[in-house]
Formats: C-alpha cells, structure tokens, sequence
C-alpha cells in the first residue's frame, strides 16, 4: 500500500537528513539541564521540608514545569518538520513523478500524516519517558496518572501536525508555516485570556479564551493535561501560569478536538485530491 | 476493434481564471510512435502534458490514454513520466530511488530486483547505484529520471525535454533508447526544445502555438514535401534563370556566389534538371538537394503566425 510506502520514506528522509539525530541530541541536552536544574532543586527544598506530600507536591510541579516546555518543544517541531513536506514538493516539483504513479493522492497525504505522527509521537514519548525518568531516580516520584494527560499532549502535537499538513495542500510553504504558528499563537493567547477572566471572573474574557479555544483547541488539550497531572485537591501557588488549570477543560472539549483534526484531514485529502499541481 | 490509439484526445481545454493556457488540443497518437510536440516557450506543451497525466484537471474536453479515461489507475500502471523541471529526493541512493519508485508502481521485491540494476545499466550508471541523487550532475540525474520512467515497463512513455541537460554521448543515448522503445511496440511522447534530436527520432509532429495545435504532419511527409535545390553554373545567364522557372519556382540568383537556388515539387525532376541544363551548354559545378530542416519548418509554421 502506498501509504506505508510514503510514511517510510517520509520518516528515512527525517533519518537521512539529520534531523532524527539533531532532535535526539537536542532532546537530550534538554533532559540534561533540566536534570541538573531538578537536583538542585530537590536538594533545597528537602532541606526545608520533611513532610512526604509537601516533597512530592514540589514534584509535580517541577515535572509540570519540565512538560510545559516539552509540550511547547514537540508542538514546534511537528510544525517545523512538517511545513514544507507538501508544499515545498508541490513547488520543487518532486511531487509530480510521484503523483503520477498508479496511486490514489489522498495515501500520499496519509503517508506523509502517518509519518510524521509517528516520528512526533516517538519524540514526544522520548522526552517525557526521560522527564519521569529523572524525577523517579532523583526523589524516587512517580506521577500516577501522567498517562491520560500525555495523551493529550499527543493529541495537541498531531492536531498541530494536521494543521501545518493541511495547510500545505493549498499553501506556499512561508505562508502555512506563519498560519500554523499564528493558529498556535492564538490558542496560547486565548488560553491566558481565558486563566485571568476565570481567576478575576469576568465572563467576556473567558469566552473569548472558549472561542480561541475552537478556532484551535491545542492550548485547551494542555489544560487537560495538566488537570490530570495536578488532582485538584492541590493547591497551586503558579495559578496565573501555564503550569496550572484554574478552568480545566470538558471531556467535550477534547471530543471536540478530536472531530476537529479528524475534520482537518479530511479536508487535507480532499483538497490535495483536486489541486491542479 | 480495439484502437490502438496510446492518446486520443478531443478539445482539451485548460483555463487558469481569464487566462487561456490550452485552447484546443485535439490529437491521437498510436502505439509503436515516436511523437513530438513542438511549439515556443509558453504555447501551452507543459499544461498539456500535466492535463494528460493527471496533474491538472482539464477546463473541458475528453481524453482517453491506453483506452481509459483520464486519471484513470490501471493506466496509470502502464504510463512512464519523466518530468522536466524534475527534482527527485536527494537524499536517496540511485538504487533506493528506483526501488520507491517500483513501489509506487506496485511492483513486487522480485521485480524490483530485476528491473533496478538492469535500468541502471541500460542508463549507463550501474556503478553509481550506491551513490546518493545529491551528488549527481544534471545529466545523470536526467538519466536516472529517465530509468524511473521506464521502470514499469511502460506501453507509454512522456519525456518532457529528457535531453537538456544532457553531453552529445548523453543524448545519443536518449535516442537509442528512444529507438528501442518505439521497436518493442510501445509509445513517446517527446516534449523537447532540440529539434535536430526531434527530427532524428519521431515519426510524428504536433506544433503548437498561443494553446492551439498548428499543424500535425509525420517526418516522412516533410521528406516527401518540397525540395530545396542549389544549382552552381560556369556563367548563369537570365536564359538559364527563365528555363529553370519550367521546373521549379522561387528561382533566385544568390548575390555573390553564383548559386542559384530553386524549390522543386519534387525530387525526381532532378534528373531532368540536370539534363537541361547541360543541354543548354552549361557546365554544370553543382547540384544540391536540401529538405527544409525541422527548425525551418517549426520557424515557417510557428513564425507565420507570429506575424498575424
């Protein structure tokens, strides 16, 4: 099937072009510092508390803190990565002797999707498996219930990733690349919008992070994450930062999101299905 | 019947808003053809081409390659494309180059493995198979381009301009595959700006010009078609001038040299020609027959309009 076809070649091009192993290397100079950043953490704060729930608290917020920026990291690559895939083959012409091949286009978009969902999903496991990793070796912390939250984090970077995709079935390369971080942008505006008016309630800046929230739900599917890393039981002392969920999304919203990309890559397939190249 | 029409196309049509880029391509090619479409920069050959394989959906108009419709898939399987502003992935060896390509086409390891380092070879880079597309000059990259494009072994082939960047060695090459091709049965279509390489390989002709199709003759018509002839004479005289208007027109004295030149209907006369000239008391120095060159013709029959 050509689809698998695509995908391999898309993920032996991320592989030939150094771009694997420039990720990897950075990934783990980014665990590195944040390793050395959470010893010594650890160690002043151990010196001022004793009480196992206030240590693993300090934890969670660290480890947070370190998926915060994971979170933003993945979803930046999966745009960079992915921008030009479609696009810069559309106008390098190299897409017209694989077109032309007994094959449907829509599996050449697939492929391409597929590849590099999978390429973005195994970074994303790499960084947060070495995120806990840390900690558990470092205060022997262990986040129960990072499972469901890291799915959304995987749900926010492949709905970044369908954006940046589908935008390159119709775009030039610089302006799918300014509309993907423009969307991202907006999300993460909204979101902060969103934080105050509930923290000062006012209702119109909550609606307006809700509405930025639809154009582009990624922001949204990170406070999902993140109320399922912080129980609310706890009570954060960063609740004006991105660290915390002081309105913590619904279940629809991540439905949402869901139908969204689902949506989006339909969209991709049909539009690329009847481009003239 | 089954046609053995490769192409058969009616009135495609291609228009990009206002602007007219195929006005009316009507044209059929058969199996076993060398065809050539000729025409200037900007006449509508690459819009045609990309209609033809599916890249771009024609305005109006029907189609048909191998028989079907198109677009059509199972036809796609049999159809070779050698792009031409072609980029391939550098990034890949010659041999995983061709071997995607295989894939895209369906084939299985097996054929693969068989077809890959026999195109090499035929292509002349069996010892380049390890050696990554970045690294290739222009002319290898167009051989290896067209390796992919026959890699199917294809009932019809498409070469967009498949000698331009290519030596004399490079281009010879081209033609013979070319040659081969054509006596195993199966289809060209020749894009290309090299009209001598045009003249030396198709059988057929299509100008086009401003999206329409001018004029679509065979090779061997032209041969067949008028003839230019040089006469070189001791002394001419307006005798001789006069008498050789009984057997040819646009008879002129060259300014300088001498030469006479004159167009016959056709190459037997010559002899005759020659007769009367000796005849007349005439030494006789020279006697050339010339057919108008391909390049004549494209000027004669692109250039005509142009003068509209």
């Amino acid at each position: 099937m050509a689809v698998f076809v695509i995908a391999r070649l898309t993920f032996r091009e991320a592989q030939r072009r150094r771009l694997l192993w420039v990720a990897l290397f950075m990934g783990a100079a980014f665990l590195l510092v944040f390793g050395i950043a959470f010893h010594f953490i650890q160690r002043d704060i151990e010196s001022q508390l004793n009480q196992p729930e206030q240590l693993a608290f300090v934890s969670i917020l660290l480890l947070t803190a370190g998926l915060y920026a994971v979170n933003m990291l993945v979803n930046v690559v999966a745009v960079l990565v992915s921008v030009t895939t479609i696009s810069g083959e559309v106008e390098s012409h190299t897409i017209d002797a694989i077109v032309t091949k007994p094959i449907p286009r829509w599996q050449v978009v697939i492929g391409k999707w597929l590849g590099y969902a999978v390429l973005v999903l195994l970074y994303l496991a790499f960084l947060v498996g070495g995120l806990m990793l840390i900690v558990y070796l470092r205060s022997g912390f262990y986040m129960n219930n990072i499972g469901r939250g890291v799915l959304m984090m995987a749900l926010a970077a492949l709905l970044v990733l369908t954006v940046s995709i589908a935008g390159g079935t119709r775009l030039s390369t610089i302006a799918n690349g300014v509309m993907t971080f423009m969307l991202f942008g907006l999300a993460f505006l909204g979101g902060l919008v969103e934080q105050v008016g509930a923290l000062i309630r006012n209702t119109a800046a909550v609606n307006v992070g809700i509405v930025s929230s639809l154009i582009m739900p990624a922001d949204a599917l990170w406070k999902k994450a993140v109320a399922y890393f912080q129980p609310t039981t706890i009570s954060n002392p960063f609740e004006l930062g991105p660290f915390a969920a002081i309105t913590e999304p619904s279940t629809l919203m991540v439905v949402y999101a869901v139908v969204y990309l689902v949506a989006l890559l339909l969209f991709a397939l049909r539009s690329f299905s009847r481009r003239d190249l | 019947m089954i046609s053995d029409l490769v192409i058969d196309t009616r009135g495609l049509r291609k228009e990009f808003g206002p602007k007219v880029a195929v006005a009316d391509l009507t044209l059929d090619v058969r199996a076993g053809e060398v065809f050539g479409f000729l025409g200037p920069n900007g006449a509508g050959k690459t819009t045609s081409v990309k209609m033809l394989l599916g890249l771009t959906a024609p305005t109006a108009g029907t189609a048909a390659l191998l028989g079907r419709p198109l677009g059509d898939r199972p036809a796609r399987a049999k159809i070779g494309y050698l792009p031409e502003h072609f980029r391939f992935h550098e990034w890949l060896r010659a041999d995983e180059f061709l071997n995607l390509h295989g894939e895209l086409y369906g084939m299985d390891r097996v054929a693969r493995g068989a077809a890959v380092p026999r195109l090499l070879e035929l292509v002349g880079l069996a010892d380049r198979a390890a050696t990554k597309l970045g690294a290739f000059s222009k002319g290898m990259l167009q051989r290896i381009g067209l390796a992919q494009a026959l890699l199917n072994d294809p009932a019809l082939v498409f070469l967009d301009e498949p000698t331009s960047g290519l030596d004399p060695i490079g281009r010879r090459l081209v033609r013979d595959i070319i040659d081969d091709l054509r006596q195993r049965g199966m289809a060209v279509f020749l894009n290309s700006h090299f009209l001598s390489e045009v003249e030396k390989t198709c059988d057929r002709v299509a100008f086009i010009r401003g999206g329409r199709i001018l004029q679509i003759s065979s090779l061997k018509e032209f041969e067949e078609e008028a003839l230019q002839v040089v006469v070189r004479v001791g002394q001419p005289t307006p005798e001789l001038l006069a008498g050789l208007e009984r057997f040819g027109r646009n008879v002129a004295l060259q300014p300088g040299d001498g030469r006479i030149s004159l167009t016959l209907a056709d190459e037997t006369q010559l002899p005759a020609l020659a007769h009367w000239v000796v005849q007349n008391g005439h030494s006789l120095y020279e006697l050339t027959p010339t057919h108008l060159s391909l390049e004549d013709r494209f000027l004669q029959v692109v250039g005509e309009e142009l003068d509209e």
